[in-house]
Formats: C-alpha cells, structure tokens, sequence
C-alpha cells in the first residue's frame, strides 16, 4: 500500500498530447497545397477556353486583359449550334463513340473472360500478346492501315476511305485492347469458387458471363466503357487521315479543318467548338464518376 | 440421393501425382469425411466428385453411373465452399433459387423450395439481404441453402467451416449435423480438422499424400488406427510413441522402453504381440489419456513409473501434463486435483490395457 501511495505523489510527466494531429493538420495543409496547385494547373485552361469563347473576334483581337470579358456575347455559341455543319460534326462524333464503345464492348468483355477464365492452350501468351497490341502508337499504325484499307478498296470495289464508318473498324484497334486488358483484371480478381459455383448450379460459360461476371464486374465495366467512349470521342490522328470530306469528319477534326482558314484562326468558335466537344464526356464522368473510381482501384485493396 | 464409388482414382497435374489412385464406396445417405493434413489429396478428390478437376484415370460413379465426362451440371451435386461463394449482387433468396432458376422451374415451387429451406437453416429473415450484409455464420448457411433447394443426389463441403471462428464453428458443426439428419443427402465433407471429422463423419477416410490411409468410423479410427499416421493424426492431443523393444523376461513378454523402464505386458496384448520378432524396432503407442496419475490399488495392466513434469496445461476438467521420457516429449492427462505443477515430480501410471504397438520401420500398427 505504501508504494502505491509514492507512485501517487511521483513526479508528473509533461504528456504531449495531440503531437500526432499536429502532423496531421501539417499533412492536410500540404495536401490542400499540392491540390490547389494541381486544380490552377488544370483548369486554367478550360476557363481561359470558356472566357474567350464569351468574347467576339473583335475583342479578341484587341488589346484588352485577355482575362476578363468587357462585352460577354453569346454569339459564338448560336453561330455553332445553328450551324448545320457543326451539328453533323457532333453527330457524327456521337454515333461513332457510341457505336465503338458498344463493339468494344461486345468483343473485350468476352475476351476477357475466356482469357482470364477459360484456361486454354496459350491463353496467358494471348492475354499478354492482347497488351502489347496496346503499346503500339497510333502514330506507327496509320499509314499501314490506311494503305490496307485502300487496298481493301481495290480489290473488292467497297470504298471505304473517307466514310465515317471506317472509324468504326480503326478505334476498336485503341479500344479493344485496353478494355480487354482492364477487364482481365478485373474478371481476375473474382474468386474462381464464384464460377465453380455458378458452373454447379447449372450455369453454362455464357450464364456464368452474362449472370455472374458482368454484373459483378460492373464497376470495370463501366470503367472500361467510360475508357473507349473517351478515346473515341477525342481521337484526332486516325479521323484526320481517313476522312476528308465536310460532312465525314467528326468534331476533333471538324473544328479544326473549318475553323481555321489559312492563317486565319476564329478562336472565338475554335474554343467555344472545343468546349461544346468537352461536354459529353463531362457529363458522362460526373455521372459515373463513382464506378470509375471503383474500377480502375480496383483490386488494390484486399476485399 | 445416391451412393458414390470412385475406382482406383487418379489425379497428376504434370509431375506431381495429387491422388494415387483411391477406392472409395459411399453409401447412400451416408455422411463421409475426407480428412488430412493439407496436400494430400482430399480437395482435389471432392473437386473429382464434383466435375471441377479431370480425373487422370480410374472411374467415378454416381448413383452408379459413371460420371467421369460428365459435366458438373449434369452430375445432379450441390456443392459448399470454403468462402462460402455467394454471388454478391444477389440477394439470399436469389442465391438460393439461382440454379433453379437456370432449370426454369415453376415460380411456386421455386419459392416453397427456397421457403422451405431457408426454414430449415432459420434465415427466413434474412431472405431478402444481400451476402454483404451477413455475419460468416449466416454466409454459411445460405450456401448450403443453395445446395439444400436444388435437392441433388450428393452434398459436397469443401472445407467449409475453415472461415469462422472457434465458436461458431462448433456451433455451425452441430447445424450441419442437423441438417443432415434432417435430408439425409449423401455428403462427401473434406477438412482438415480431426475434430471436425470426428464428430460429423458416419465414417471418416483418413488420407495421407494422395492415398487413403484408413476408412472407418470415428471411434474405430481412434481406438483401433492401422497406421502410425492415422494414430498421431486422429485425437488430440495426440499419441505419444515411444521408440520400444519387446523381450521375454521369466516366460512373461516385456516392453522395454529404456534400461531402467520396462513394463510388463497384459496376457491380453502378450498373447497379440507372441510372434513380433524380439530385436525389430517397434514404437509404443499410448494416448494421453492412459497417461494418468497412479492410484492406490494396481490394476491389470496398469503400471505405475516416476516422472518429473516439464510443463502442465490445466484445462479445467482435467490437467494435460508434459515431461520426457528417454528424450521423447510424452502428453498425459491427469486429474487436476492430481497436484501436477510445472517442474515437479509426479507418480504415473500407463495403462498397458490400451496400447498400440508399431513397427517403426513400416509405421503400421500391430
């Protein structure tokens, strides 16, 4: 008891509490340093895009603080969207995207289960081999596909070059690839009992696919449709090199090609086209943007 | 229901063969558990039952049909994993009903099925949740829902209280029991656990580097084990062997354990172990449990020795005590009012009555 009484009375120790959230809050105030930087960096130039295309060609022009807007004017954006012309850019843009993320889809997501699942005589080769397809840039393949798609044209009389739909057989040489690739993943990381089991209790490949993989998967997927949506809508090179004609082109290519004449740019409706052609996906984002995140971290953490 | 007969199986992944050839009749209705240590084949066998794995070569039957090209789906099984497998975006009743619903069966039988099931497991309040929203407990007994409403001809469980903790899983081994006793299904159960197998199994197959080691009932493998493995891998904790020779002293044959311990035997075991040669290497054989302290009166076959205690484990009911003999580690159980303490010395008795003794060399009982 007595020692009990000496320790009470022991010398106090100076406890720092609370050293932990000190760093804490020093962390957080780096965090908010490095994001705001980010954030100016990045979106500076959309709302540079987004002023000047308020402005007309005169103010532009003139020597003013490029920064602000002395006489906001809508008039860029009802010359565009009045236009027949950049409507069919847009339409065009759409359609292709739309029907690229679909055929991707349509071959990625099967090839992936067979890769990841249907163990089959050099299926990892093929899986890695599918990857590599994906490292070849588009600017090495254009010329061979563009021959080959003229030579195509000689042989069997279907001209293809020039027609819109011919950018429904290049981008799914982007797409493809890396869909299957994200999807591969993802089909990888469900456990093999869920298949086993599925297999079990009657399902055949494609219930197991269409019943268990797809929506299990569904995240990746999404992810994966969100990938080859993006890089059809935003695609230049290939639509620069096969279409030519006006009412061909998609928006990327349009923008380019009737906007600016000679030397002369219209940057007033170059940047209000790039804005209206920024949109779509945005919105597609700010929509998905939770299963997004969600596939590409996925498989990252444990369970 | 049916019964299941595998016929000199095999199973070879490139070099390595996991199964050497096993014969195995199941009855029908009758509950099987494949048990031991991992790699020796037991999950690989119940994946063969199952149509997961190709057999290498030998037959597997069916309710006697020979099933070895036939599909899982078409083998009439329900099968249980070890991480329970519920496919996640569906609720339990849609798990349940999920093989069901690929057969096309009438909605309403469908539901009495499911219903009927999820009684049976008493999670009919969970029907409607999904998997994520379920303790481990409750995961279980959905997947065997899922085998239960399908009604197949053979339950397969494949390890599948390895995920839960301690408790639950003796609770969940008495549900599964239960269960049984209930649908009567033949059920093919593989796990690791002795305890697990012992208390589940109609009979228990005991396999060991991909061939079957001995197939019996619990209590048959435990007081009368063919091999040295099934000896040390069937109770817990397990029993101590003693590296031993036999020798005939005044007309009365001997074990002796070292120069200073030898231990005459009972007319019983002498009479068993006559024509044992004198100089082969033999091992003594004794659970635990016939480690005890000595009493008063001597009996039959009893016989008492002095041993200084290494440590003691006082479980409770008994004290598992611990101290070596002729540079073996030997396990004893004795009564805890015993006074057995960590270093002391402790009166024994073995009792001979129990025995086992093994040849060291071939490792099969005598």
């Amino acid at each position: 008891m007595s020692t009990l009484a000496i320790d009470k009375a022991g010398p106090r120790r100076n406890v720092k509490y609370g050293s932990m959230s000190r760093d804490r809050i020093w962390a957080l105030r780096w965090s908010y340093f490095f994001l705001s930087l980010f954030a100016i960096i990045a979106l500076l130039p959309p709302i540079y895009m987004l002023i000047t295309s308020l402005k007309s060609s005169a103010e532009i022009s003139a020597a003013t603080n490029p920064w602000w807007v002395y006489h906001p004017t809508l008039s860029n954006y009802i010359e565009l969207l009045t236009s027949n012309q950049f409507l069919r850019f847009f339409w065009n843009s759409a359609m292709i995207s739309v029907f690229v993320v679909a055929v991707t889809m349509l071959i990625s997501v099967p090839a992936a289960f067979a890769l990841a699942r249907m163990k089959f005589w050099g299926s990892a080769t093929l899986a890695t081999g599918v990857f590599l397809t994906y490292l070849i840039p588009d600017s090495l393949l254009f010329i061979p596909l563009f021959k080959m798609f003229v030579m195509f044209g000689d042989w069997t009389g279907i001209q293809l070059i020039n027609r819109w739909y011919v950018l429904l057989f290049i981008y799914p040489t982007l797409t493809v690839p890396f869909c299957t690739w994200i999807m591969i993943g993802y089909f990888a990381s469900i456990p093999k009992e869920l298949d086993e089991a599925a297999i079990i209790d009657g399902a055949s490949w494609f219930q197991t696919l269409t019943r268990i993989f797809i929506p299990v998967a569904l995240p990746g997927l999404i992810a994966a449709t969100i990938f080859a949506f993006t890089v059809s809508w935003a695609q230049f090179l290939y639509p620069l090199v096969f279409t030519t004609s006006n009412d061909q082109l998609v928006l990327p290519v349009g923008i380019i090609t009737t906007l600016i004449k000679g030397d002369v740019f219209n940057w007033g409706q170059i940047m209000t086209g790039a804005l209206l052609g920024a949109a779509p996906p945005l919105i597609i984002y700010a929509f998905l943007m939770d299963y997004y995140i969600a596939g590409l971290t996925a498989g990252a953490t444990k369970g | 229901m049916a019964e299941v007969n595998l016929r000199k199986v095999v199973k070879r992944y490139d070099d390595v063969e996991a199964v050497r050839g096993i014969d195995l009749d199941i009855a029908d209705h009758e509950f099987i558990v494949l048990v031991g240590p991992s790699g020796c084949g037991k999950s690989t066998t119940l994946r063969m039952i199952a149509g997961l794995e190709d057999i290498t070569d030998g037959d597997i039957m069916i309710g006697g049909d020979v099933v070895n090209d036939v599909p899982p789906k078409d083998r009439d099984i329900a099968m249980v994993f070890q991480n329970y497998a519920l496919y996640p975006h569906m609720t339990v009743a849609e798990n349940m009903s999920f093989g069901l619903r690929l057969k096309h069966y009438p909605k309403a039988e469908i539901k009495a099925r499911v219903t009927e099931a999820a009684r049976l497991l008493d999670i009919t309040d969970l029907i409607d949740r999904k998997p994520k929203q379920l303790s481990g407990g409750q995961r279980q007994r959905v997947a065997m829902g899922r085998a239960i409403v399908r009604n197949p001809k053979v339950f397969l469980f494949d390890e599948p209280l390895s995920n839960l903790d301690a408790k639950l899983r003796v609770q969940m081994r008495i549900e599964i029991k239960k269960v049984h006793l209930k649908v009567r299904t033949t059920t093919v159960y593989v796990t690791h656990d002795q305890v697990e197998a012992m208390t589940l199994a109609d009979r228990v197959v005991v396999m060991n580097k991909g061939r079957i080691e001995q197939i019996g009932a619990p209590n048959e493998l435990y007081h009368n084990p063919a091999t040295r493995f099934v000896a040390g891998f069937i109770g817990s904790p397990a029993m101590n062997f003693l590296p031993c020779r036999l020798e005939e002293v005044g007309g009365r044959l001997h074990v002796r354990l070292s120069d200073r311990i030898v231990f005459p035997l009972p007319p019983g075991r002498a009479a068993r172990y006559q024509s044992v040669k004198r100089d082969d290497k033999l091992l003594l054989g004794l659970r635990p449990e016939h480690i005890t302290e000595a009493n008063s009166h001597a009996e039959p076959g009893v016989e008492a020795f002095d041993a200084v205690l290494d440590v003691t484990e006082p479980m409770g009911m008994e004290t598992l005590i611990y101290f070596t003999l002729e540079g073996s580690q030997v396990c004893g159980r004795v009564n805890p009012n015993a006074g057995a303490r960590d270093g002391g010395a402790l009166r024994l008795a073995v009792d001979l009555n129990n025995m086992h003794l093994l040849n060291e060399v071939t490792g099969a009982v005598i």
